[in-house]
């Protein structure tokens, strides 16, 4: 009997919760989260008819967070595939090939590494300007770089195997032994850390939104309702509180179910608790 | 025609290149394999069989290299052959076994469909009709129950199966050439005997060309017509396998003739027979490159001899 994986289960729930109320935005609220402004209605405290209250221009919180759910997911698995394309190809070319391309893709991650991908992400913001492509561009370079280096180590112990060499005996090219005997073969740790991508993501976006430089006003993210909610934390907490308790209960799923998921697919974890 | 060997190699060096002077570890080995013909090569470890075979298709670990001979393959030098080239008579033309079944099989991926990658790879065909050819290779190297086998994961088959399933994915395109690198060392003796039989019938029947790579004198004595064998990175005697047991003429060959303990030679009895033992560890890189190898090691030596008066 294996014991109940409350990571999994935990983070799992979180994540699809956030997915449900994503996807089902629009049957899930009466509101529009940017034209139902009123200002009759302005800094409203929770009630049966606002269940969030409202913010300063009267316009529904809980409308904004499930909207807001939409951008935060888009932009976090999409730039999360993008950095795991990168990584992996990277990553398993490098070890594969070695040499010359080796050292480049090393110190290139190691670069990656040493500047934090926040600021880096800031400096292409910057140069791209706000709005959802150019912060899918922005979060899916900048954080590459530990599933490269887990693609690289993976490679590294997968090409003494015997099948990678019986591969190669039996015609295999260099893509293809990549792609169907590498690849498939590190799939567990990859999925693991791209989860936890994911709620990495989440968060560098909130916090780009929240800067200035994601998604602009009035367009609802929970980084930028959080910029709005600032100057009213004191009279309607309530707008500053819930975004930000959406940003929690997300990235807490997200890195809920990265760990779960670890335990699940980990061998050492499974004889342990087998 | 069927005089043309099929392999031809000739003078074949493999050593690291490097700006001194070139350090070869296999040096000078040449053979000839007919259509259809077993060539068995014999040496310990260290001596050079398996880079040897990993030579004929370029599949030489970085920084050996093929530093000089010629490797005519129907008639055609295989070191002038671009990587493309050589990719595709990787496994179509020349296939490849290995000593351990329990790795060389992708574990992630039925049997079935490593065996039709092979028909999808080599002869473009599509995976319907792949997988359908796969169920025949299985059921040709005596997997029971093939059609339900093929869906089966290399973890839930024992390993004499597993060399079954790389025999079938290396023939699956008919080669003329299988190189066997060690085949049943890592197989227990009675299932080691069915795969070397089957590996027999299946080249016999195809006209499939088999270099048997083995340290195991008896499994060449029975697979092979010639025998090479390889002492120190050098092919020091190539005969016909029966002359060869029969009047071994190196003395590393009479060595390990020596050394093969026989049916009924008990200890304590009057005609008893000792096993030779052959003395010392292989040349160093130094020695070799000296050139001094036959003087660092005496090839046989009689134990009696040395328990007189040493060297």
């Amino acid at each position: 009997m294996r014991r109940f994986n409350l990571n999994l289960w935990l983070g799992g729930g979180l994540v699809l919760l956030v997915c449900v109320g994503a996807v089902f935005a629009p049957l899930l609220t009466s509101f529009d989260p940017v034209f139902d402004a009123n200002l009759m209605y302005a800094e409203e405290p929770p009630d049966a008819q606002f269940w969030f209250g409202t913010d300063e221009q009267g316009r529904d919180v809980y409308t904004r967070v499930l909207y807001g759910a939409r951008i935060s997911l888009t932009v976090g698995i999409v730039s999360q595939i993008i950095n795991s394309v990168i990584g992996l190809s990277l990553g398993i070319s490098a070890a594969y090939w070695g040499g010359w391309w080796d050292d480049l893709v090393n110190g290139l991650t190691n670069t990656m590494l040493a500047v934090p991908s926040l600021i880096f992400a800031l400096a292409i913001m910057a140069i791209l300007g706000p709005g959802l492509p150019s912060l899918l561009i922005a979060l899916g370079l900048t954080n590459w770089s530990w599933t490269c280096r887990i693609a690289r180590s993976s490679t590294l112990s997968l090409k003494g195997q015997g099948y990678v060499l019986a591969a190669r005996t039996l015609g295999y090219g260099d893509i293809r032994i990549m792609a169907t005997q590498l690849l498939p073969n590190m799939v567990g740790p990859i999925l693991v850390i791209s989860t936890l991508g994911i709620g990495a993501a989440v968060l560098a976006e909130a916090a780009l939104s929240f800067l200035g430089l994601g998604i602009r006003p009035p367009f609802p993210s929970w980084g930028s309702m959080l910029t709005g909610a600032r100057e009213l934390i004191v009279i309607a907490p309530w707008a500053a509180v819930f975004p930000g308790l959406a940003i929690f209960v997300t990235v807490l799923g997200f890195n809920l179910l990265g760990d779960g998921l670890r335990d699940l697919l980990d061998p050492h974890m499974r004889s342990r608790t087998a | 025609m069927s005089d043309a060997p099929l392999l031809d190699l000739r003078n074949l060096h493999v050593g690291i290149p490097g700006r001194g002077a070139p350090l070869d570890i296999v040096r000078d080995v040449g053979f000839t394999i007919l259509p259809g013909e077993a060539f068995g090569l014999v040496g310990e470890s260290g001596s050079g069989k398996s880079l040897t075979a990993l030579s004929l298709i370029r599949l030489l670990k970085k920084p050996l290299a093929v530093s000089g001979g010629e490797i005519l393959f129907k008639g055609e030098d295989l070191r002038n052959l671009s990587d493309k080239a050589m990719r595709r008579l990787r496994g179509d033309r020349i296939a490849m076994i290995f000593q351990e079944p329990m790795t060389a099989l992708n574990p992630l991926k039925t049997v079935g469909r490593q065996i039709a990658e092979m028909f999808v790879l080599h002869r473009g065909m599509g995976w319907g009709e792949a997988q359908k050819r796969a169920v025949d290779a299985l059921a040709s190297v005596h997997v029971p129950a093939p059609e339900e086998r093929v869906r089966a994961y290399p973890f839930q088959m024992s390993g004499g199966m597993r060399q079954r399933v790389m025999i079938a994915i290396a023939l699956a395109c008919d080669p003329d050439l299988l190189i066997a690198d060690e085949p049943t060392t890592a197989l227990d003796v009675t299932v080691q005997d069915e795969v070397l039989k089957l590996i027999a019938e299946l080249c016999s029947a195809r006209g499939t060309a088999v270099l048997l790579i083995s340290h195991d004198l008896g499994v060449i004595a029975n697979m092979c017509q010639r025998v090479g064998v390889m002492y120190q990175g050098r092919l020091v005697e190539e005969r016909d396998t029966y002359d060869l047991f029969a009047d071994p003429r190196h003395p590393y060959t009479q060595g390990l003739l020596g050394a093969l303990p026989r049916l009924g030679s008990r200890h304590g009895e009057a005609g008893r027979q000792r096993l030779v033992d052959i003395d010392g560890m292989i040349a160093d890189r130094e020695s070799l490159s000296r050139e001094f190898c036959s003087e660092a090691r005496n090839p046989v030596r009689d134990p009696r001899q040395r328990a007189g008066g040493g060297a």
